[in-house]
């Protein structure tokens, strides 16, 4: 009982902060451009933190979240434009968008089912040309669907997403795939990337397991591609490409496939980077293979491996800093007094 | 308690097990010997739903399991040691032995088989916090036979559990089997380790390039002077 109080206790706290800082943000204390590029992280962190379900928990390589956000931005952004398509009219404003991101969500985690079913099968690469594909499959479909405007793209959507809800995407998604990692369910997730054969002998029935898995990773991209869509007002199929795939990736790997926080963090970093380094725009995809590179040879694990960041964890790498250190101290009298 | 009949597998265009029968009864130790490549491992694949039959009967306590799924399988009772041991490398001690009982729902019965997993074997509950890729070769065959004990098996089936492992570790692995069979489970061991096998079984039968070349009580085998000079070492390991 007192376990779930301060659970709600620090959910209150956390959307607490965000809505201070979205109060920040109204109040013209935090300048708009930062405002937004905020925002952006956000989006990004729940589009990192699901596809690290499948990449980093199940072990199962996909490329094609892209085309799940897409999904996901289209399907919403029809819903909010056409008052009277898809849902009934009765429903506007932000109430229409919040329905409609949830649907887009829906229709992502659909199309996610119908890819996964018979693509998880598949193992390692694979996999990732499947995914691949069919995230450009989708691709090509928007941009010769004239109802949603072909290439040129979906214009003239309402800004209904601001940074608390995107926060609060982030702050739901984060808190349902980490209660899913930690159940038994997540358990047999894990035991599937460690060893699929293995947990197939345990019991573990590994393709249910791996579509689950790719339908909550889809649903909560999907979420993301209509906050993605209703921030920036439009969607086009070339926000879609696989490089959104391969930059979501990267976040995950960085982080450490596996970790939660790890992406959290990753996804932060590395939107901030790609701000930091717009003069640069045009070698973007030359750093990001840089930085791929490189993590894979000094940290194949990515950053925080499959550990979370934690006070626990802080402690202790703390803890054995000071005892190596206090140990160099004790060397250096020994070796003075000799 | 489990029947395999005529069964036939083939991997692609090649026919590994070529109509191969044999029979578990309940509390047997029945042992399967045989060299490399004689697709003594393919029938244990196949019994428990990792590859499919292309012709033949699984019976398992007189139903057909031939068509049935791996986790299914596990299931109805039979579980599993796999070859090269297969524990969850990043995981706990614990938490290998935890996904072992993953079909169970109730979490005494839980509790109560990771009991009986660290009364076998002290070592595992000694090291239980442990990381298991840290576990010595003899420590994580422990751990996968512990693991599949955690779903209170009938029927266990132990794909060379002697594999890389010093003879004297090899000696209290299979103290260990003996004691897990005295509490009541049905074991078809696969072994290339042909004495060992042969010292702790009931029954063996003896694979050679996919078909059961010879069949008998322990001591049939034993005195087969062609199972002596090709599985036992000649005279010599007639100790």
């Amino acid at each position: 009982m007192a376990k779930r109080f301060s659970a709600l206790l620090q959910f209150a706290l956390v959307l607490a902060l965000g809505y201070a800082i979205q109060m920040a943000m109204d109040a013209g204390m935090i300048n708009r451009y930062y405002a937004h590029v905020m925002t952006v992280m956000a989006i990004f962190v729940v589009g990192a933190v699901s596809l690290n379900l499948i990449n980093g928990i199940c072990g199962q390589f996909s490329l094609g979240h892209a085309g799940f956000m897409a999904v996901g931005a289209y399907t919403a952004a029809i819903i909010t434009k056409n008052p009277d398509l898809i849902l009934p009219a009765i429903f506007t404003g932000n109430v229409r968008f919040i329905l409609a991101t949830l649907l887009g969500g829906m229709t992502a985690a659909f199309v996610g089912f119908l890819v996964g079913l018979p693509s998880l099968r598949l193992r390692g690469d694979y996999l990732a040309i499947v995914t691949l594909g069919f995230g450009e499959i989708i691709r090509i479909l928007l941009l010769n669907w004239d109802f949603v405007g072909g290439a040129s793209g979906y214009f003239g959507l309402v800004r209904h997403t601001n940074f608390f809800a995107a926060f609060l995407l982030s702050i739901i998604t984060i808190t349902i795939i980490r209660n899913f990692i930690q159940s038994s369910h997540g358990r047999a997730c894990v035991s599937i990337r460690e060893d699929e054969i293995a947990a197939e002998t345990m019991g573990v029935p590994t393709t249910r397991y791996k579509v689950i898995a790719f339908v909550i990773a889809s649903f909560f991209a999907g979420t993301a591609g209509s906050m993605m869509a209703h921030l920036t007002q439009m969607v086009t199929p070339a926000s879609f490409t696989f490089i959104l795939s391969i930059e979501l990736l990267l976040m995950v790997v960085l982080g450490g496939l596996g970790s939660i926080t790890g992406s959290i963090g990753a996804a932060i970093f590395l939107t901030y980077a790609a701000e930091a380094l717009r003069a640069f725009r045009a070698y973007r995809m030359i750093l990001y293979s840089l930085l791929l590179i490189l993590i894979m040879l000094f940290r194949p694990k990515g950053l925080l491996g499959t550990q979370e960041l934690s006070y626990g964890l802080l402690k202790e790498s703390f803890k054995s800093l000071r005892t190596r250190w206090q140990r160099k101290k004790n060397d250096d009298i020994t070796a003075a007094a000799e | 308690m489990l029947k395999v009949e005529n069964l036939q597998v083939y991997y692609d265009a090649i026919h590994a097990i070529k109509g191969v029968s044999l029979e578990v009864s309940q509390g047997e130790i029945v042992t399967l010997i045989g060299a490399n490549g004689a697709g003594k491992t393919t029938i244990l694949r196949t019994i428990s739903g990792l590859e499919k039959a292309r012709e033949g009967k699984i019976e398992y306590l007189g139903r057909d399991i031939a068509s049935q799924q791996a986790h299914d399988i596990v299931k109805i009772g039979i579980s599993q040691v796999p070859e090269g041991r297969r524990v969850f490398t990043n995981m706990s001690v614990t938490e290998n032995l935890e996904l072992g009982a993953y079909l169970s729902k109730d979490r005494k019965a839980k509790a109560d088989s990771l009991k009986r997993v660290f009364e076998h074997f002290p070592r595992l509950y000694e090291r239980r916090t442990q990381i298991a890729g840290t576990l010595s070769g003899g420590e994580q065959q422990m751990l996968a036979m512990g693991r599949a004990l955690m779903s209170k098996p009938k029927l266990m089936m132990l794909d060379e559990p002697s594999m890389g492992l010093a003879p004297i570790l090899v000696r209290q692995i299979f103290s260990i089997i003996k004691e897990i069979h005295k509490e009541g489970t049905t074991i078809l061991l696969i072994e290339q380790n042909a004495n060992m096998a042969l010292s702790i079984a009931d029954r063996g039968y003896v694979l050679e390039t996919g078909k059961i070349v010879m069949q008998g009580s322990v001591q049939e085998l034993l005195a087969s002077e062609e199972i002596k000079n090709a599985y036992l070492g000649g005279e010599a390991a007639h100790s």
